[in-house]
């Protein structure tokens, strides 16, 4: 697919990683086409990755892209052509056990991308093959130079495709959305001082404020935002630390689940799961944490797992209301 | 071809006696081309491609003589990027003249654009992508009076195959050819004068071309274009006639077995080999997979670097909305083309759009 019609320097998007797809399809003697969606990326990712920024709430670009591009429109056109399934390089695994397809956290943990997975249902993972879930981006690479493929050595691709490195987040948003400074308060009311750009400010961030560092207990943390005051609350660590997320947007890979149900929560691409119980019905509910957990911006993603030994099982997973 | 790359093997631009073997064999191929385009030998330029030529064209002479630059709407992009090239490089406007729902060139629109300040016109003979004729004996008039100073390019690369070019450019001060178009090798093309015009050269060095195009010539390229353009002058009638036959039967028989179907700028004056259509209710990109798996060769509108297609700008230019432009199927007849070629395509194109107009699913693979 060809989805950003941008500059692109994370590894993924530009021509040149185009031209590495054709060439190993070229080894492999796989015909290679490429369908430009750049249309539908711009409508479903990137103007919402840019509007989530104007409302103070976290953007998940690459769930988007999973959830319109690759699952939906792709997965369309591939249905469409006559294909009977889809193949991802996802670190993760899809299994048929019970007369059920189920999505699982791939074998390589550090490299696990079943977080982004969450929001497939039975239709699209009946046709999706995930081969390297099974192994480790070691073995990947081992198996990609046996075999000759140029790409063996590549660096892994980076954050999110259509924002380079040399210009980061702020000078992608800065051309789109006009970022204002706002100013850096406590619960009380204190002023500690300006901050450049409100909307770049995340619930839950310690760094890149400006602030003299302090060491724990008194580091400091934004726990609101408000961009109609354009002010950015900060707070201890304990003024971040809740019992539970409320969800909405749930989907599920199977079937809801229910009420009680015991589940670990994965609350962000690279967290730890947290245990604790799923407290909902269908759309939308909480998670009660076992133990408290820092807030969850509203917007970002929250995984549901059923702990399994054969690897971690998706339930499902929603955005934090 | 072989005998310049291999036995005969020297440099133009030499002085010893494979060196004049050499010279000798493009300046034959040169007189052919002359005489082919209707001008002098010695204003034939020769360059790596027509996208060279037309370059060599428009910046050399915007670079030469700054002013205004006209150009059709639907050019190929070898002038349109050239064009934008030049405004940029010398800070000059560029007139964008548009076209009709029949893919010609608006002749009132073209004469609004042009003053006694323009420097360059360049309006195409055929377009590549719908293969309409256009209007070129009323565009050099319209030219001649309105722009006085301006000298016109044609882009023949599409027109050479299918009409005599020296006729129905004799109205361009600048021609410009590709040979593969015709049959010939890649990796030639050709400029072609019809009045003195200073040029700014593209490429720097000796003198080859009277210092219009610098480096040592591709011996064997410009001997296949010459010998390609002596074969199709000589053959074009019976090609035509042929080729056209082949290619009505193509649009008449897409249009009955395909509905809500329509012929692109139909009853145009059009280059006998194109078949272009607008088909409802499909997306080119996803019907393109389906013939190339079927073995049948086609294209929609222009690719960009990634390989992913764009939505055609001929087709906007013509009015169409990208939602219509995103239903283009171009199918190009040649030299090889036979009648079993058609039937495979009248068996092949109907059943592959049928194929996405269902929508056809997939049913779920069971586990292994």
């Amino acid at each position: 697919m060809k989805l950003w019609g941008g500059p692109s320097d994370s590894g993924c998007c530009s021509v040149a990683d185009v031209e590495d797809a054709r060439r190993v399809c070229q080894q492999l003697g796989i015909p290679h086409h490429v369908f430009n969606f750049t249309a539908e990326f711009e409508r479903e990712v990137v103007g919402p990755y840019v509007a989530a920024h104007a409302r103070a709430t976290t953007p998940n670009p690459c769930i988007a892209c999973n959830a319109h591009l690759k699952f939906d429109r792709f997965l369309q056109r591939a249905r469409l052509l006559g294909f009977d399934a889809i193949v991802t390089g996802h670190h993760a695994r899809v299994t048929w056990s019970g007369g059920v397809w189920q999505l699982r956290r791939g074998k390589d943990a550090a490299k696990d991308q079943s977080y982004v997975l969450y929001m497939l249902g039975q239709p699209e993972l009946a046709q999706l093959r995930l081969p390297v879930g099974e192994l480790t981006k070691q073995e990947v690479r081992r198996l990609a130079a046996r075999i000759g493929l140029r790409t063996a050595d590549k660096p892994d691709s980076q954050d999110v495709c259509f924002i380079s490195k040399a210009g980061g987040r702020a000078s992608f948003l800065a051309g789109r959305i006009p970022l204002g400074p706002g100013r850096l308060i406590t619960a009380t009311g204190d002023d500690l001082g300006p901050v450049d750009a409100l909307e770049l400010v995340t619930v839950g961030q310690r760094r890149g404020l400006g602030l003299t560092p302090h060491k724990r207990p008194e580091r400091r943390y934004v726990v609101n935002v408000d961009l109609s005051n354009r002010t950015a609350t900060l707070g201890a660590l304990d003024d971040l630390m809740v019992r539970a997320v409320a969800l909405r947007g749930l989907s599920w890979t199977e079937r809801p689940l229910w009420p009680g149900s015991r589940v670990q929560a994965q609350l962000s691409a690279h967290g730890v799961p947290a245990s604790g119980r799923w407290e909902g019905a269908g759309s939308s509910g909480a998670v009660v944490l076992d133990q408290r957990v820092r807030r969850v911006a509203a917007g970002q993603a929250v995984v549901l797992y059923a702990p399994d030994d054969a690897g971690d099982i998706v339930a499902g997973g929603g955005t934090a209301a | 071809m072989g005998l310049w790359l291999v036995d005969r093997f020297g440099n133009p631009s030499g002085s010893h006696s494979v060196a004049r073997a050499a010279r000798q064999a493009i300046d034959e191929a040169r007189d052919t081309i002359a005489e082919v385009l209707g001008t002098a030998p010695g204003d034939v330029v020769f360059t790596g491609s027509g996208t060279e030529a037309a370059n060599l064209a428009v910046l050399g002479r915007t670079r030469s003589a700054p002013g205004p630059i006209v150009v059709s709407a639907i050019e190929h992009h070898a002038v349109l990027n050239a064009a934008r090239a030049a405004a940029r490089w010398c800070d000059v406007p560029i007139r964008v003249v548009g076209v009709g729902r029949d893919g010609t060139v608006d002749l009132d629109a073209l004469g609004a654009a042009l003053d006694r300040t323009v420097s360059l016109v360049s309006v195409q003979l055929v377009n590549n992508e719908v293969g309409t004729l256009q209007p070129l004996s009323d565009v050099a008039r319209l030219v001649r009076r309105r722009a006085p100073g301006a000298v016109l390019h044609t882009d023949a690369v599409q027109a050479v195959a299918w009409y005599d070019v020296g006729q129905l450019g004799a109205g361009a001060d600048m021609v410009s050819i590709s040979a593969h178009k015709f049959g010939g090798p890649q990796g030639v093309g050709a400029l072609a004068f019809r009045r003195s015009v200073t040029l700014e050269p593209l490429v720097y060095g000796g003198p080859q071309e009277r210092a219009r195009r610098a480096g040592t010539h591709n011996v064997a390229g410009i001997v296949g274009m010459a010998v390609a353009l002596a074969a199709v002058t000589r053959d074009r009638a019976a090609f035509c006639t042929r080729t056209g036959r082949l290619r009505d039967r193509l649009v008449a028989g897409l249009l009955a077995g395909i509905p809500a179907t329509y012929e692109t700028a139909p009853g145009a004056p059009k280059a006998p080999g194109h078949c272009h259509l607008l088909i409802d209710g499909v997306e080119s990109e996803a019907l393109l997979v389906l013939l190339d798996a079927a073995g049948v060769a086609a294209s929609a509108g222009s690719a960009c670097a990634s390989g992913a297609m764009e939505p055609s700008h001929v087709l906007l230019a013509m009015g169409s909305s990208p939602e219509v432009a995103l239903g283009a199927l171009r199918l190009t007849l040649g030299h090889d083309s036979t009648d079993a070629d058609v039937d495979a395509a009248l068996r092949v194109v109907p059943a592959a759009v049928a194929q996405l107009r269902a929508g056809r699913y997939s049913e779920p693979v069971e586990a292994r």
